[in-house]
């Protein structure tokens, strides 16, 4: 967080709360009020929808419930307008909450179909206030309604509420989009999955996000209803108003906090200068003309592409610094390879794990332990229920029968950041790195929700360790996207090392690496165990095997068939039908 | 609640099932397009006012039968629907982004019809437009019996031919995994351009199924894009015979809802089926 741009947001408020006393003529306060209006709905829109890409086409439904919580408690009710506005954002993140608690419960509801569902959220509720005595069809006058007294005319006052709202509201962004909770927001916008696994609580966040986002709807709503004074449900419930914040916040820039403001100063500009020069007609036109220019060419809004200069112009320095694949940890010599270690305490035990996918029994009843310090080798052919296993014990798929017990505490049947909050982490055999973050910013996440989590400075002060372990010290602030794929491998083994597990799961992290690459990884791995963490290492790579596992455990079609001393293991009949298929000699 | 006449309730429903036939047409092109293209049009709803304008504009100052448009307008937006897919492709875009696309679209089409024709309404005098026929004592107005029929015989040409032609096979697997479609030989960039070319040629037929029975005015655009995306997405996307049924389902309980409620509520129903729709069989969506 810089303290700089706070003061700069607040410097901004103090300047432009000066305008009304400069004498200008009134339209002015008109027209920067609806800026202020349209900043507030975008920025935030896109707390929710920008920072988790849960594009919402409902936030009209938010902002009416706001406009027609005031216009109802004032209009109808006869409350002091401004008891009515901390009253409509309390309802309208009311209904935010509603509606998230069940959409954000199914998993396939993202995307368009997030989208769809928020529209229709939406024309119910118009059709619920337009049939009941909320409105009940005529709308609702507002003239009588007494604004408190902010400036010397009623439109001063009204500009007044605008400016604080949208100053609030820029802060609100701010301060989330610099934490470590908008920090969980974009990890879930470039995969949620992911996300959950390393320990961000995806559930709760984008709760929290769109309650925000819809109590500022509900804000920006409530302030309208002072300014338009004759409320209508088609009007307020127009779906042109969801719309035109996507669109604001695409021509900004969704990904960045000051990018839907930036669009929002652009569009309403436009409209503002078409309608009063008679060309509302071509006004209109060119919105939805730069609305496909913008998707068309420049997806990522005004300030994505300002990042992405930012990016370039930096990239170039950190690269000289840096020397490629210099680990700055000392490698253990190769004289220490095979020490068998003495068993420690049981760190992992399941019991009776059973993973079945509409009748495939992916595993099967799999009772073992993983000790502590030690490194376990999980074997077995292709479908063999490996990566089942991985994804059960990271907490990703959830068991349908059996016992996940780790480090003294019961695990089954929890949400994945548990799983990650309690010491388990884990690579993907495809690399699956965020996509919009940095390597840095990466491996920094891990570190902030992993384990016990840390702050924002302090996980990103302890990524770049891990980055210089990973050998990526050069490639520290480039994006996924540039990386090759043993880069990509190493990225994911910094990122789940940033956790500090005390179990590290690894998913055939040397498949598609060459054999220089591999003696690396092995020497990697090795180290990573002299720091104390246990390790479950997923290979089809057996001179790996053989080389790094204290213990070995073999699964078949999803149950275990062997366990115990690698070279003992290899002998076992079981073991060389299930990988060779029965003799016939 | 009122309990309307036994006659009421019927003409409501036979009511309900026609605009049942506006919703299906509407929907057809666009639940294609969706499903097998992943192309979520918004600009269906422009082509099919914009065509229904057009067609306005030949009968009224051309002076030409409303029905012969039908030689005229689909082939040309075939050509329409050609070039939009063509530039989605080319610029690779997104099912969500092409969302955002279209309504761009949309939106200049709006304005351009706004510019041409001004936002007063627009009714077509045709001679079908006030013709109708009574069967058993139930009123049957033409043109929306004219939109049922070209709704239920386009929906089952498409059906047949994505069943039983080999053109029709051919799009079913493209849309199912368009790589390995290709490597089997289809032809999947011409095959997609042709599909988007039919979906909004379907466009503009149902814009002059609706120019022969609604009043236009430019802003009702947007009033619609509600309920078809209901009705598309109960009736499955990428299926031809779905929003057939769907559309009858959703127009006949509306119509209902509207009989036995106030007129007000009818939107519940549609859009209530919608959420339940997507939050219980989201897997169909």
């Amino acid at each position: 967080m810089k303290r700089s741009v706070i003061l700069a947001i607040l410097a901004a408020g103090a300047v432009l709360a000066a305008v009304p006393s400069a004498g200008l003529p009134a339209f002015y306060e008109s027209f920067l009020y609806l800026l202020f209006h349209w900043i507030v709905l975008a920025v935030s829109w896109n707390i929710l929808s920008g920072y988790t890409g849960y594009f919402s086409f409902g936030h009209g439904a938010f902002f009416g419930a706001g406009i027609y919580g005031t216009a109802f408690l004032a209009g109808k009710m006869d409350w002091p307008f401004l008891a009515t506005l901390p009253a409509t954002m309390f309802v309208a993140a009311l209904l935010g909450v509603a509606l998230g608690a069940v959409v954000f419960r199914v998993a396939s509801i993202r995307g368009e179909i997030f989208a769809l569902l928020t529209l229709a959220v939406t024309f119910i509720l118009a059709t619920v206030i337009l049939n009941t005595r909320i409105d009940g069809g005529p709308g609702i006058y507002l003239i009588s309604m007494e604004i408190p007294k902010l400036g010397r005319t009623q439109s001063a006052s009204i500009y007044a509420m605008g400016l604080l709202a949208a100053v609030t509201t820029l802060l609100v962004a701010y301060l989330i989009y610099a934490s470590k909770f908008g920090t969980g927001l974009f990890a879930i916008h470039d995969d949620e999955d992911v996300a959950e696994v390393m320990g961000v609580p995806t559930y709760r966040y984008k709760l929290y996000a769109l309650a925000v986002s819809c109590a500022l709807a509900g804000l920006a709503g409530g302030i309208h209803a002072s300014f338009v004074s004759y409320v209508t449900v088609s009007e307020t419930f127009s779906i042109l108003v969801p719309l035109s914040v996507v669109l604001m916040s695409i021509l900004g820039g969704s990904r960045h906090w000051f990018g839907p403001a930036v669009g929002a100063v652009a569009i309403t500009s436009l409209l503002y200068y078409a309608t009063s020069g008679d060309y509302a007609v071509a006004g209109r036109a060119s919105v939805g003309f730069i609305l496909v220019a913008v998707i068309l060419f420049m997806p990522e809004g005004v300030l994505g592409l300002y990042s992405q200069w930012r990016r370039r112009r930096n990239a170039p320095a950190a690269t000289e610094g840096g020397t490629a694949h210099a680990p700055a940890v000392p490698v253990p010599s190769a004289a220490a390879r095979v020490v068998r270690r003495p068993a420690g305490p049981p760190l992992l035990q399941v019991e009776g794990l059973s993973k079945a996918f509409k009748g495939v029994q992916a595993l099967n009843d799999v009772t073992f332990d993983v000790r502590a310090n030690e490194i376990l080798g999980l074997i077995g052919p292709n479908g063999s229920g490996k990566s089942t296993f991985i994804n059960v014990v990271s907490g990703h798929y959830k068991p349908t029968a059996g016992r996940i017990r780790f480090d003294g505490r019961r695990l089954e049947g929890l949400d994945a950041h548990r799983f990650a909050q309690a010491g388990i982490s884990r690579t993907y055999q495809i690399p699956r790195p965020f996509a919009h973050m940095t390597v840095l910013e990466n491996v920094a996440t891990a570190g902030m929700f992993g384990g016990n989590g840390s702050g924002r400075a302090a996980a990103t002060e302890a990524a770049r360790e891990f980055v210089e372990f990973a050998g990526l010290g050069h490639r520290a602030h480039v994006r996924p996207d540039d990386l090759n794929l043993h880069q990509r491998k190493f990225l994911e083994l910094a990122r789940a090392l940033a956790a500090r597990p005390k179990l590290l799961l690894l998913d055939e992290v040397l498949s598609g690496l060459t054999p220089g690459e591999i003696n690396e990884a092995i020497a990697m791995v090795r180290r990573i165990r002299e720091g104390g963490t246990t390790i479950v290492f997923v290979e089809h790579v057996m001179r790996a095997v053989m080389a790094l596992t204290d213990r070995i455990v073999v699964l078949n079609h999803g149950r275990l068939i062997a366990e115990g001393d690698p070279a003992a293991v290899m002998d076992d009949e079981q073991v060389k039908v299930a990988y060779l298929g029965k003799s016939h000699a | 609640m009122a309990i309307p006449s036994l006659n009421l309730l019927l003409q409501s429903i036979l009511s309900g099932i026609f605009i049942g036939g506006m919703y299906a047409m509407t929907g057809l092109g666009l639940g294609l397009a969706w499903g097998l293209l992943r192309q979520i049009n918004l600009a269906h709803f422009g082509f099919v006012f914009l065509s229904a304008y057009l067609c306005y504009q030949m009968s009224t100052v051309g002076g030409i039968d409303p029905l012969l448009t039908v030689f005229v307008l689909p082939p040309a937006f075939f050509c329409v629907g050609v070039a939009m897919q063509w530039v989605l492709s080319r610029f690779r875009i997104s099912a969500f982004n092409s969302l955002l696309v279209t309504f761009g679209v949309t939106v200049m089409i709006e304005s351009g019809i706004q510019y041409v024709w001004t936002a007063d309404f627009r009714k077509m005098q045709s001679v079908y437009a006030e013709e109708k026929f009574v069967v058993g004592g139930l009123f049957v107005p033409l043109p929306e019996f004219l939109t049922l029929a070209v709704a239920v015989a386009l929906s089952f040409a498409i059906w047949a031919a994505m069943r039983f032609t080999d053109l029709g096979k051919a799009m079913r697997a493209m849309a199912e995994d368009a790589p390995i479609a290709a490597a089997f030989g289809i032809n999947e960039r011409g095959l997609s351009l042709a599909l988007s070319g039919i979906c909004v040629a379907l466009a503009s037929v149902a814009g002059i199924c609706f120019a022969l029975t609604f009043t236009l005015t430019p802003t009702q655009i947007f009033s619609w894009v509600g309920v078809v995306f209901a009705v598309v997405m109960l009736g499955g996307l990428g299926s031809a015979l779905g929003p057939l049924v769907s559309g009858i389902v959703i127009g006949v309980s509306e119509a209902v809802a509207m009989a036995l409620f106030a007129p007000s509520w009818a939107p519940i129903v549609s859009f209530s089926l919608l959420i339940l729709m997507l939050l219980f069989r989201p897997g169909k969506a």
